[in-house]
């Protein structure tokens, strides 16, 4: 039979349940894959064979039982490395925190091993979650499955990647200004980041505490869907997680895309995409004209002002989450005389240079004299990117448009200016800034470079639903990607 | 704005960074770019738009729990990952002589 690892993950749940494969079988599998093709990928960061056995074992030993089993029930799972896991090594991507062995699971890994799902391991990022492209992990890059000279997108690159190139089937990340979208639309997968307090963010390294939020990468709408499923909801150790009741995202997945309002920037259709990815994304647009739903111009002003405003507050709340690290709780200690010498030899040797320049532009623009002119005038922005949306989802039930300017772009191509790597998160960021859900699922692939393109669907808080049921109605119609053959 | 490498230093003070004179000149170079980039911002009158200070949604407020104590980690676990620590306690360099 082909490879138990070209299942979806609702199919190998299915499997599973049927007896036809076991835990154990498709566990070894997937680390079989991840051992022949991770020097290449460079999606794991660390594998976790014995555990993952072990999980496999007991979730084999419970389906024999006869008790009733979640479809995560045996799955293999990836974590992006910003999840804290109990007993297992958490980086964020930074030397600082190397050696750093959580003594708790924060909870969407509890959720996870509650569903029963077998975490193999933990997954490559950009140095505490920023970066567009994942070259900015202090452990080396990741490589994007399609090209491997090219970036899987960041920060959750490694999420992508691994489950693009079927080494898992199916992970998580988090995104705060298009870390879960972009790696999703290069990668050619299914990503969703989930509207502000859907997803507990308990036991997750904070980055951008106002823009931080977690969310499921599949390679079928309805795999994101079931993901999404067993990790939303309130948690009393997150007072920003939303007590609101969690829809069931699988009743309304195959309702289609008749009578649905699909709203189209004309902001995001005003030069600088790529020829090749516009076409893309407004053939996509034309299938759901012919499955019945109505595309409706919808106006965006504030979006040009988004990557200032993120480029300003991201950085500011970076800068203070940041000031944890300095040698006393965790983490790498540089000694040197005094206490003060010790933190600043400390993060200096430890930051890699991406966390250095947020913590440097945040401690500006939150410095005496700056603070109004930078950091409270970008609130003020982020309240008219907010009100944009607001006014739009009047008329439109989801907005459409592209998640990048470009398809995946080489590595190194960007590494040398931080501001062109900023900008491909023009996209991205007006999500966070607004607290929105968006995903990416695939909407086909470039005409001349044959890169995957993803289309980025916006929708109204909590409501992912809608988000995933339109989503699932283009993929019927253009299907998942073949699978890549780099690896 | 420019920032000059004196405020280059200064900034990195108040963010416990010891920088080497290299990066000193690249983050001068590299921060006033994006302060440059920034002041796009400048083109919009926000004078009567209010400061967005949460990202909750509208009608979500942040949810507090009664004031009880809860277990919590052990200090011999919560120490157990720090670089020098003793009978359950951090230790750091002396602070005072």
């Amino acid at each position: 039979m082909a490879s138990v690892l070209e299942c979806s993950l609702f199919e190998v749940a299915d499997a599973l349940a049927s007896g036809r494969v076991s835990s154990r079988e498709v566990t070894q599998a997937a680390l079989k894959r991840i051992v022949e093709s991770n020097a290449k990928l460079g999606a794991f960061l660390k594998v976790t064979p014995d555990g993952a056995l072990d999980q496999a074992r007991a979730s084999d030993q419970r389906r024999a039982r006869g008790a009733r089993l979640s479809p995560l029930d045996g799955v293999p799972l990836g974590l992006k490395d910003l999840f804290v896991t109990k007993g297992i090594e958490t980086t964020s991507g930074s030397r600082i925190l190397e050696g750093f062995i959580p003594p708790y699971d924060g909870t969407v890994v509890e959720k996870l091993k509650a569903a029963g799902a077998v975490i193999v391991g933990k997954l490559n990022m950009d140095e505490f979650a920023m970066g567009s492209s994942n070259e900015n992990s202090a452990f080396g890059p990741c490589r994007n499955p399609y090209d491997l000279s090219r970036t899987p997108g960041g920060s959750s690159g490694g999420c992508a990647a691994a489950v693009a190139a079927r080494q898992v089937f199916g992970s998580f990340g988090t995104d705060t200004g298009g870390s879960i979208r972009l790696p999703a639309s290069f990668c050619g997968i299914v990503g969703l980041r989930a509207t502000y307090g859907r997803i507990s963010r308990f036991g997750i390294v904070a980055f951008a505490s106002s823009l931080d939020q977690v969310g499921p990468f599949g390679r079928t709408v309805r795999d994101v869907a079931v993901l999404l499923q067993h990790v939303a909801g309130h948690d009393p150790r997150d007072m920003t997680s939303s007590k609101r009741p969690v829809d069931d995202y699988l009743a309304s997945l195959d309702e289609g895309a008749k009578g649905l309002r699909i709203g189209v920037p004309r902001e995001y259709f005003m030069g600088g995409v790529d020829p090749g990815v516009e076409k893309t994304v407004r053939d996509a647009f034309e299938v759901y004209r012919s499955l019945g739903a109505t595309l409706v111009d919808v106006s965006l002003p504030h979006s040009k002002y988004a990557v200032a405003a993120y480029y300003l507050i991201a950085p500011a709340e970076a800068s203070s989450n940041l000031a944890r690290y300095d040698g006393v709780r965790y983490g790498l200690r540089v000694e040197s005389g005094g206490l003060k010498d010790t933190y600043a030899k400390t993060r200096s040797q430890g930051f890699g240079p991406e966390p250095k320049r947020r913590i440097m532009l945040g401690t500006f623009v939150l410095s005496a004299g700056y603070y109004d002119a930078y950091y409270t005038r970008a609130q003020k922005v982020r309240t008219l990117v907010r009100r944009d949306f607001d006014e739009a989802f009047r008329v439109c039930d989801v907005v459409a448009g592209p998640v990048s300017p470009t398809p995946a772009f080489r590595l190194g191509e960007k590494t040398s200016d931080p501001l062109q790597m900023y900008l491909e998160d023009v996209f991205t960021v007006p999500c966070n800034l607004a607290a929105l859900p968006g995903l990416s699922v695939p909407c086909g692939r470039h005409p001349q470079s044959g890169l995957p393109v993803g289309l980025q669907l916006l929708g109204r808080p909590f409501d992912e639903g809608t988000l995933l049921r339109t989503a699932r109605a283009l993929e019927r119609e253009v299907g998942p990607l073949p699978r890549p053959t780099c690896v | 704005m420019a920032l000059s490498l004196e405020e280059v230093r200064k900034i990195a003070a108040l963010a416990r960074l010891s920088l080497s004179p290299e990066e000193e000149t690249l983050y001068a170079g590299q921060l006033s770019e994006i302060l440059e980039y920034v002041r796009l911002l400048e083109e919009l009158d926000v004078s009567s738009v209010v400061t967005m200070t949460h990202a909750l949604g509208d009608g979500e407020s942040a949810s507090l729990r009664e004031d009880v104590p809860l277990p919590s980690l052990a200090p011999e676990i919560a120490t157990e990952n720090a670089p020098a620590s003793e009978a359950g306690l951090f230790r750091v360099p002396r602070i005072i002589e």
